[in-house]
């Protein structure tokens, strides 16, 4: 195993900065209140995505899907899943959040 | 023992329960909401894309016995389904919170 982290094992972590940048800008744009309040933003994205974390380990441990260890940074959470995968459950649900306040928000000033 | 359950049979449960969830557990509906497939639509390019990224570089590789063989850019349908359904669970949890604990959304 090598200690050394190449460009290439921040494929993964590629994508998920994309969608950080591709999703976060909505809450200053449209003043959305998604970002600054995190704890309601955790309450609803935690539960959620313990189950489909779940699902991940089970697929993960039945070889569903592999990950290349030379796209990944090859940092391991608890049930043998990568850290982008944890990443992922939380940045993808934030994104679909941002997109449906945003949404709303378009919606009530069409409406007006 | 193993306990076998392929990708697509699993992507088909997780879907059926979530459903389920936002109509009975959460009650929100969503799936009745514009505002949830005007959100769907702008989030599926997205996700394509992002399908797209980590299926064609191979970054996830996915096991052929374990999903139906039918795939959207690069991405196996069973993707789709998943995000499908983790998208709506989360919003429709979002919205259940926001009116416990925050009182108005982003709106107004």
């Amino acid at each position: 195993m090598s200690l050394e982290v190449e460009l290439s094992n921040w494929s993964y972590v590629a994508m998920l900065l994309f969608v950080i940048v591709g999703s976060w800008w909505l809450e200053f744009a449209f003043k959305l209140r998604v970002l600054r309040r995190p704890r309601i933003l955790v309450t609803a994205i935690v539960p959620v995505s313990i189950f489909f974390l779940m699902w991940d380990a089970f697929a993960i441990n039945q070889n569903h899907w592999t990950f290349d260890s030379e796209q990944i940074l090859g940092i391991f959470g608890p049930l043998n899943i990568p850290l982008e995968e944890y990443l992922f459950f939380l940045i993808i649900p934030m994104a679909a959040v941002l997109t449906l306040e945003g949404v709303k928000v378009v919606m009530e000033k069409v409406k007006r | 023992m193993r306990f076998e359950l392929s990708y697509t049979q699993i992507t088909v449960y997780a879907l059926i329960i979530t459903i389920f969830f936002d109509m009975f557990v959460t009650k929100n509906s969503l799936l009745s909401t514009l505002r949830f497939w005007l959100s769907y639509a702008i989030i599926v390019p997205f996700q394509l894309i992002t399908n797209w990224w980590l299926t064609s570089r191979e970054i996830v590789v996915y096991n052929p016995d374990a999903i139906i063989g039918i795939r959207l850019a690069g991405a196996p349908i069973e993707d789709l389904i998943f995000g499908f359904a983790m998208i709506l669970a989360v919003m429709s949890m979002w919205e259940t919170m926001l009116r416990r604990h925050g009182g108005s959304s982003s709106v107004g």
